[in-house]
């Protein structure tokens, strides 16, 4: 693996994207209708209350789902073999795909906190900074969930799949519409190990504090371990080998 | 008499619970053009794969120029063309050739020789996805010929090109073979053997033959390689 090789992968993965305006056209609008649709439906305070927290997760389902797809493309056109035979890294291809699409997440969460707060009138109390930042953070773990998964999917069925598959029990278990400490004994245990939790924990952190707190702090702390953790195992999973 | 390039011995793959190769042994002889010839479906493809090193194989010593096949040391040394085009459909010729060149440390400028010896110059800017099956195939072509590749591995590389730049691309794999180069080139048209050093006959994922042209149809009695094709296929399997 050497910077040259990922950066060159992650130049080329933006490129063909750009070939595909509506996939990015998509990408950008989709999460503020969702934002949008939601500041109708709800008053003022309810919204308040779930926009911060859905600002992450939305841009986190769409990255996942773009990811897991994108990388299943590389599998099923023999380009993924090719480049295996090359010097290419294992760890070029995976990390060279965070680094496109994981441009993109950061840029769809700017996208949809902006539109929150300018253009459908979200309050919080804290900054709103930290909390484009957390949703930011969220978009990136899409990508990087999505990337880990995409290596034990054979077909887009089964990739598309794992979206109920993996994000929508964090979804539940994650605080967001049952605060952890309140779950069963069992699944409580079971929210620690998800990186959800993090994430929705670092959102109601900053809705309260204008400053980054320390458990704050320890919450992008795990985030970004299980991000890096997610893309070394998703590597690691490549086969160069293969029946 | 220099080491050969290729060393297979006693290859054994199964795939899907069926026996593909079958103890498979020959050797590839360095500087030359050898032709894997066979009908679809004889295990062409697969003793590609495993010379590649891409191929899970139950058995059997696949050796490319002097290392285990797949051996890290050996990915800048070998281009591979495999059957179908291994090419990005949303990029551009340029685009696809320079991204390969950049995996394998290759410069730049080497993207444009091999776009001009694939005779894409004119289609260099379109997007992959809009060429026809034969372009593609040539763009894939292209990457395999990016570098200096001691040994290129070309599965069925001239499908659905035109007789012109078929006899142009032959005529490079002549000049790279000329260069020192050994090229290994499967086909399922009888006819591309003459252009051949060696060939190598396959069915049903054994050995047929693996001689020169001329000396198999001196032993098989025959004018054609699809004729000694045939005769050997009547000599080995009695009726």
């Amino acid at each position: 693996m050497t910077p040259a090789r990922t950066l060159a992968t992650a130049r080329r993965v933006l490129l063909q994207l750009r070939h595909d305006p509506r996939t990015l056209a998509m990408l950008l609008v989709v999460p503020v209708v969702i934002m949008g649709l939601l500041a109708w439906i709800l008053s003022d305070a309810d919204f308040d209350f779930w926009a911060p927290p859905l600002l992450g997760i939305f841009p986190m389902l769409v990255m996942f789902l773009v990811t897991s797809v994108a990388t299943l493309r590389e599998r099923t056109g023999g380009t993924l073999e090719r480049l295996l035979t090359l010097p290419t890294g294992k760890g070029d291809i995976i990390f060279g795909y965070a680094i496109a699409f994981g441009t993109l997440a950061v840029l769809q969460a700017v996208v949809v906190s902006a539109a929150a707060f300018g253009l459908f009138g979200l309050d919080v109390a804290g900054s709103a900074w930290l909390v484009g930042l957390v949703a930011v953070i969220d978009a990136l773990l899409g990508t990087a969930l999505g990337l880990f998964v995409s290596a034990f999917a054979r077909t887009e069925f089964q990739a598309v799949q794992f979206m109920p598959l993996v994000l929508i029990p964090q979804i539940l278990l994650c605080g967001l519409l049952v605060p952890t400490d309140e779950l069963p004994t069992v699944l409580r245990w079971v929210s620690v190990v998800l990186p959800l939790t993090y994430a929705i924990d670092a959102t109601r952190e900053v809705l309260g504090s204008v400053t980054t707190t320390a458990a704050f702090r320890a919450d992008v702390a795990v985030l970004a371990g299980f991000a890096v953790g997610l893309l070394g195992l998703g590597a690691a999973t490549l086969r160069r080998r293969t029946a | 008499m220099d080491a050969p390039v290729v060393e297979v011995g006693g290859l054994r793959v199964v795939r899907g619970g069926r026996l593909v190769l079958d103890g498979v042994s020959f050797t590839i002889p360095a500087g030359q053009v050898t032709g894997l010839l066979g009908p679809s479906g004889c295990g062409k493809t697969t003793l590609m794969r495993a010379i590649m090193g891409v191929q899970i194989v139950a058995g059997g010593t696949v050796d490319v120029l002097g290392l285990p096949a797949g051996s890290p040391g050996l990915r800048s040394r070998v281009g591979y063309v495999t059957q179908a085009a291994a090419v990005y459909g949303d990029l551009s010729v340029r685009d696809n050739v320079r991204y390969f060149a950049r995996m394998l440390g290759a410069p730049g400028s080497d993207a444009d020789r091999v776009i001009n010896e694939v005779g894409l110059d004119d289609y260099a800017g379109q997007l992959v996805g809009r060429l026809s099956g034969g372009q593609r195939e040539r763009v894939s072509l292209a990457t395999a010929l990016l570098g200096k590749p001691e040994l290129l591995v070309l599965d069925e590389p001239t499908v659905g090109v035109d007789p012109v730049l078929r006899r142009d691309l032959w005529a490079r794999f002549r000049e790279l073979a000329a260069a020192g180069a050994t090229l290994l080139v499967s086909s399922h048209v009888m006819d591309e053997a003459a252009r051949c050093d060696r060939l190598l006959l396959m069915r049903e994922g054994r050995l047929l033959a693996d001689d020169t042209p001329d000396a198999l149809l001196a032993r098989t009695g025959t004018t054609t390689v699809e004729e000694a094709f045939l005769a050997l296929i009547e000599d080995t399997v009695p009726a």
